[in-house]
């Protein structure tokens, strides 16, 4: 499927690259439909792979790239369940949203995130599963989880830790706080700065460059320098449900959806 | 080395900027939640506008509660 139209994003294939463009109010949350619209893509992504060099993921909505995990509807959802059934379900959950974090990780061809605005929790662990994130100057990037007692859930911790140093990793998770794209490019989360409202040019302008490399190379050094951290992303979710299962999530969770402040992502 | 006095004017010159007030309109002791309506994107916008601006990390739980823009510059000065 060379292109798609769904309620949450979209994409289109032209000249060996995709463009999935994330397009759900309010803030490009991940919850089940935008899921089940992924998994479409990482399908479609397969089938188009052997003519495929680049694929850039990028956003519609103003002032945000993705604000991570749809949590208003993960507590609507969990909320009035048994304990047995919002475990099995929030695994469910997790397991699919890997699978398609993973293809997206180890796909053959070479993955873009062209990020603005907020970029939180999920959406920071999408665009991590990307090879090259390309950050406008205004992007602010952030895993608020701990703040509702959990960790990032969608492979964010073995992917940081892949990347970066560790006591970044440790700062980012231990205060929940947002860092902007400069600090992100020095610490190396960052592969490009672009300035504002220029995100989306420089991602194409860097695709139309990757393009020229024989795709047999450049398939084969993703491989060799970005494996996909398997164990440690099944052992992220083991330890996620386990947190989950504690009842002051549920209280967390609560209070976030309630807090209408102007920053409801600090505890 | 900027005086507070300078830091708490170059906020509300960016504030004016930003939302696109006329200049002079903002007053130090103004609430911006109360004067400009803002909501919590917008908050981080203008965050990452002061960091870009000043040339600095002004991490969100230092401005946590912080309503005010003379408490902001304040803020702001201690990481200059």
């Amino acid at each position: 499927m060379k292109s798609f139209s769904g309620k949450t994003l979209r994409w289109e294939w032209r000249e060996s690259v995709i463009e999935l463009t994330l397009d759900h109010e309010p803030a490009n949350e991940i919850g089940t439909a935008m899921l089940a619209e992924l998994e479409k893509f990482a399908a479609a992504s397969t089938t188009l792979t052997p003519e495929t060099s680049v694929c850039i993921i990028a956003s519609a909505r103003k002032s945000v790239f993705s604000a991570g995990a749809d949590l208003r509807e993960l507590y609507r959802g969990a909320a009035p369940l048994p304990e047995k059934e919002r475990l099995a379900g929030i695994r469910n959950f997790l397991e699919r949203i890997h699978a398609v974090l993973n293809a997206i990780d180890a796909a053959p061809f070479v993955t873009i995130a062209a990020v603005h605005g907020v970029c939180f929790g999920g959406g920071l662990e999408l665009a991590l599963a990307c090879d090259i994130i390309i950050a406008d100057k205004m992007a602010r990037f952030a895993f608020p989880e701990l703040r509702l007692g959990l960790i990032p859930g969608f492979g964010g911790i073995p992917r940081l830790k892949r990347d970066l140093g560790n006591a970044f990793v440790r700062d980012l998770l231990f205060t929940g706080r947002t860092v902007n794209a400069t600090r992100a490019q020095a610490v190396g989360l960052v592969a490009q700065l672009a300035g504002e409202g220029e995100v989306l040019r420089i991602a194409r302008t860097t695709a139309a460059q990757i393009t020229k490399f024989d795709a047999v190379t450049r398939a084969a050094a993703k491989k060799f320098i970005k494996p996909v951290p398997h164990e440690e992303l099944r052992r992220e979710v083991d330890l996620f449900c386990e947190l989950f299962a504690r009842p002051a999530v549920l209280a967390a969770l609560k209070k976030f959806v309630e807090d209408s402040g102007p920053m409801p992502y600090l505890p | 080395m900027r005086t507070l006095e300078q830091t708490t004017q170059e906020v509300l010159d960016l504030a004016a900027k930003h939302f696109q007030l006329p200049a002079g309109s903002l007053e130090p002791a103004d609430d911006f939640f109360k004067k400009l309506g803002i909501d919590s994107l917008q908050t981080l916008e203008m965050l990452s506008r002061i960091e870009n601006h000043f040339g600095i990390e002004l991490p969100d739980y230092e401005v946590q509660g912080v309503s005010d823009f003379k408490t902001l510059a304040e803020r702001i000065q201690s990481r200059l």
